[in-house]
């Protein structure tokens, strides 16, 4: 069976331009996002402070709740509805006094106080600062080691630094996006979410390598055109596959984003944007920059 | 050697039939005991987030222990002082690691005492005041400090082994991270709070005798007197919840500590079956026990659990025997876990919780669930997308996927890796990202069958110009998850750790396999042409 006929030729490079504002906008979209939000929010992995998700044998309004934790004097604290529909997830970011005591004292008055709606705490989450703070500063270095480390073996395998750098700008274009639909959507950034973009990373790299293989054959093969021509002729030859593999994780994903469950729900939002700027980035991201760089380097050294 | 399609099918036939097996004790639950004993694996790992427990990090306060280490040689200093006859003022513990004092007599008669007696602390300064007094400070020596934090550390590892052992909970895992953080897992534990109360507490018992001349009231505005300190007992009213704090005046002074038990046990009262912890001293703890009571008929010696007094009896004569009793108002529960504590022994230094992760296992089945539920979804749909659209090559894929699912199950059987909930993404990840190289191989040889290839030579071509594609997308996804790996903890590293194996297992599957498939069926069965 055939997706895409054989012969397609469908000018991908030559909307370059529409594309960059397109991309354009969309980074300062996601951008101006976070900067609004002051800042993604961190969960308490990375925070500090405490989390308690409850659940309510019977139905209890999020107000309740809320007024339950203010007796306590826990103003501060954030509520907010997660998975079925008595269940909360209450999450209160605070760094100096002794957490777990306050824990301690939170789940009891609540206990208390909802006696008759049989409380059940499913799953508590206490991080001191100092841990979330570090933390933080693993999980930066994870991702830009994993940046290194790619740029480092695309080139090793491409004999060239235009390719990886088309790579990695592609990757930073793709991470950008998806920290802007987390801070846009609202979710929380968290360790699982950190693992959303490590994955993104490994899937945009993932798709701009197989192209840019075809191109590394195609360059052989096709000498008299140049080079927009011969990647336009790569990115057509491998739509079928790009468009059936983003579309088969796709469905994975979409699988896990209705029946993961709450926690899963989350990563596989993230993973959804994530996987669509990866493809595009190949396309429109990481092959513009090669075409660049063969512009504007290559050929001045040609002429030297 | 494995160019032939026999030899092939045997090595991987050996190797599926060997994962399998490694998967049997996760999905059948009575196996006999010959079979166990041939194949030493165990059910798959489940991560706390899926089987539910609690997780913590506890931080060891390792300068404390070189402060008690510290005020321990300022008292000894201060007796032997006056043993000796040296005239002395203050002698004070300052800072952590630094004594100071004032000193008169001959410089050499102190000195010979310090060199002799406590090497340990070194002669940072001596001052020569007016009078022939000498003021001197003394630093603990460093390499004597980094001593103490060390065994202080595996001290607490080893203290809380015991308590956690003696708490009953089936696999807990306690390992040291890094220098002084201790990292302690307990699968399935029902009472996550007495867990911790149970770890967290220090429980350094300490003996002290009441200071019944003092006076309390004019202690409590905060002239205390010399040698004395104020200490609390703290006690909880079972009915209204009320706490009560009752001030007691005590001198400085421990008289005795918790390490010369030999034995705590829960026992009745006769009277008011109400429970109590007996006590049980060592020979030397014995000997000391009747010392002290000897010499303090009628005078009250306090319990004191943590700077808490528990109690404070009066003594009504010389108690030989070693044996004594703590009371209060305890419930069978807090007693019982008081006179674990107190068997297990006091932490060297206290250990302050830094992290603290539990799970119900009500979520922990629910996650379990969920995920099994998305990833049969996930690979029931791809499979019939293969079939779909790739038709017989379609069924080869399929072929490579159902085994690459279970090679990454067995992979992790047999490393003792951990499945968290993170991991199942990751493994349904992995599912969707193994197709692409079938995807990938397939695609390439339909084009040469395009190009008018003949069937084995588009086969040939296929994997051939694939291969370096596949690889390559491949390791990069692999290098982003070995990062997370290194950086990330708990779930999350079972994400990396089932994305991994995935990929590793995909290369295996995608590229050998299916070749040996394609094969089998071109040579073998002697296709002429393709359904792909």
């Amino acid at each position: 069976m055939e997706l895409i006929r054989p012969d397609t030729r469908i000018d991908f490079i030559g909307k370059r331009k529409y594309a960059l504002l397109i991309s354009t906008i969309v980074i300062l979209i996601s951008l101006g996002s976070i900067f609004l939000h002051g800042g993604l929010k961190y969960g308490v992995d990375f925070a500090g402070g405490i989390l308690l998700q409850i659940k309510f044998s019977k139905a209890v309004d999020i107000s309740e709740v809320r007024n339950g934790l203010e007796t306590i004097g826990s103003k501060e604290a954030m509520v907010q509805n997660f998975g079925g529909e008595n269940e909360f997830l209450i999450r209160i970011e605070k760094s100096s006094e002794d957490l777990e005591a306050l824990s301690k004292k939170i789940q009891t008055s609540l206990q208390e106080q909802f006696k008759d709606k049989t409380l059940e705490i499913r799953r508590v989450e206490v991080v001191g600062p100092k841990v979330g703070k570090d933390l933080k500063q693993k999980a930066l270095l994870a991702v830009l080691l994993s940046f290194g480390g790619i740029l480092i073996y695309v080139a090793f395998r491409f004999h060239t630094i235009s390719y990886g750098l088309g790579g990695i700008v592609a990757l930073l274009h793709d991470v950008i996006v998806t920290y802007g639909a987390i801070s846009i959507f609202e979710i929380e950034y968290s360790l699982s979410t950190m693992a959303v973009i490590l994955t993104i990373i490994g899937f945009s790299i993932n798709d701009t390598i197989v192209i840019f293989d075809r191109v590394r054959e195609n360059i052989k093969k096709l000498r008299k055109e140049n080079l927009a021509a011969v990647m336009n002729v790569s990115i057509n030859q491998t739509l079928g596959r790009t468009i059936l593999t983003t579309g088969t994780v796709m469905m994975v994903v979409l699988i896990l984003f209705f029946f993961g469950g709450p926690v899963i729900h989350d990563f596989a939002t993230a993973m959804i944007v994530g996987l669509i700027t990866g493809t595009y980035s190949t396309i429109y991201v990481a092959s513009p920059v090669v075409l660049l760089w063969d512009k504007y380097v290559t050929k001045r050294m040609k002429r030297r | 050697m494995f160019r032939g399609l026999k030899w092939r099918f045997i090595f991987y036939a050996a190797v599926t039939v060997f994962a399998i097996l490694l998967l049997l004790p996760t999905l059948i639950p009575e196996l006999p005991s010959w079979f166990t004993k041939v194949i030493p694996t165990e059910k798959i790992h489940l991560g706390l987030d899926l089987q539910g427990g609690m997780h913590l990090i506890l931080e060891v306060e390792s300068e404390k222990a070189i402060e008690s280490f510290v005020e321990r040689v300022k008292n000894n200093l201060k007796d032997d002082f006056k043993d000796k006859g040296i005239l002395v003022g203050k002698i004070d513990r300052e800072g952590t690691d630094q004594i100071v004092f004032e000193v008169s007599g001959e410089k050499e008669k102190w000195e010979k005492l310090l060199t002799d007696r406590y090497s340990m602390m070194q002669e940072k300064s001596s001052t020569a005041l007016e009078k022939g007094i000498w003021k001197v400070a003394l630093v603990l020596d460093s390499r004597q400090a980094e001593q103490i934090k060390k065994s202080a550390i595996d001290q607490a590892l080893e203290t809380i082994r015991n308590r956690i052992d003696q708490f009953g909970v089936s696999e807990p895992e306690i390992t040291l991270q890094g220098t002084d953080r201790i990292l302690i897992q307990l699968p399935g534990v029902k009472d996550p709070q007495r867990a911790i109360n149970l770890i967290g507490q220090t429980a350094l018992l300490e003996f002290k005798l009441v200071d019944d001349e003092g006076n309390i009231e004019e202690a409590l505005r905060g002239r205390v007197p010399e040698g004395d300190l104020v200490l609390y007992q703290r006690s909880v009213d079972p009915k209204t919840g009320g706490v009560k704090k009752t001030p007691f005046l005590l001198k400085e002074k421990t008289l005795m500590t918790g390490d010369v038990l030999k034995d705590a046990r829960v026992s009745l009262d006769s009277q008011f079956h109400e429970p109590y912890v007996a006590l049980e001293f060592d020979d030397i703890g014995g000997k000391l026990f009747e010392q002290i009571t000897g010499a303090n008929v009628k005078k009250r010696l306090a319990i004191i659990l943590d700077n808490n007094v528990y109690s404070a009896p009066v003594i009504q004569e010389r108690i030989a025997g070693g044996r004594a009793q703590i009371t209060g108002r305890f419930d069978t529960k807090e007693a019982s876990d008081l006179a674990i504590v107190l068997r297990a022994g006091a932490l060297p230094a206290p250990v302050k919780i830094i992290e603290q992760r539990t799970v119900g296992p009500s979520l922990g089945q629910d996650s379990i669930r969920k995920g099994i539920i998305s990833t049969l979804v996930s690979a029931a749909l791809i499979v019939c997308f293969m079939i779909f659209y790739y038709r017989m090559a379609g069924i080869v894929a399929d072929i490579a996927l159902v085994l690459n699912i279970v090679l990454t199950l067995a992979t992790l059987a047999i490393f003792r890796a951990t499945l968290t909930l993170p991991g199942i993404a990751g493994l349904v990840l992995s599912i969707g990202m193994a197709v692409d190289a079938n995807i990938l191989i397939h695609e390439r040889i339909k084009e040469e069958l395009r190009w008018d290839k003949t069937i084995r030579a588009a086969i040939d071509q296929g994997y051939h110009r694939a291969f370096s594609a596949i690889i390559d997308s491949n390791l990069t996804t692999l290098i982003a998850g070995i990062f997370l790996y290194q950086f990330g903890t708990g779930p999350v590293r079972g994400f990396a750790v089932t994305l991994c194996i995935g990929i590793l297992a995909n290369i295996f599957t995608a590229i050998y396999i299916t070749r040996w498939v394609f094969d089998f069926i071109t040579l073998r069965v002697g296709v002429k042409k393709l359904s792909i």
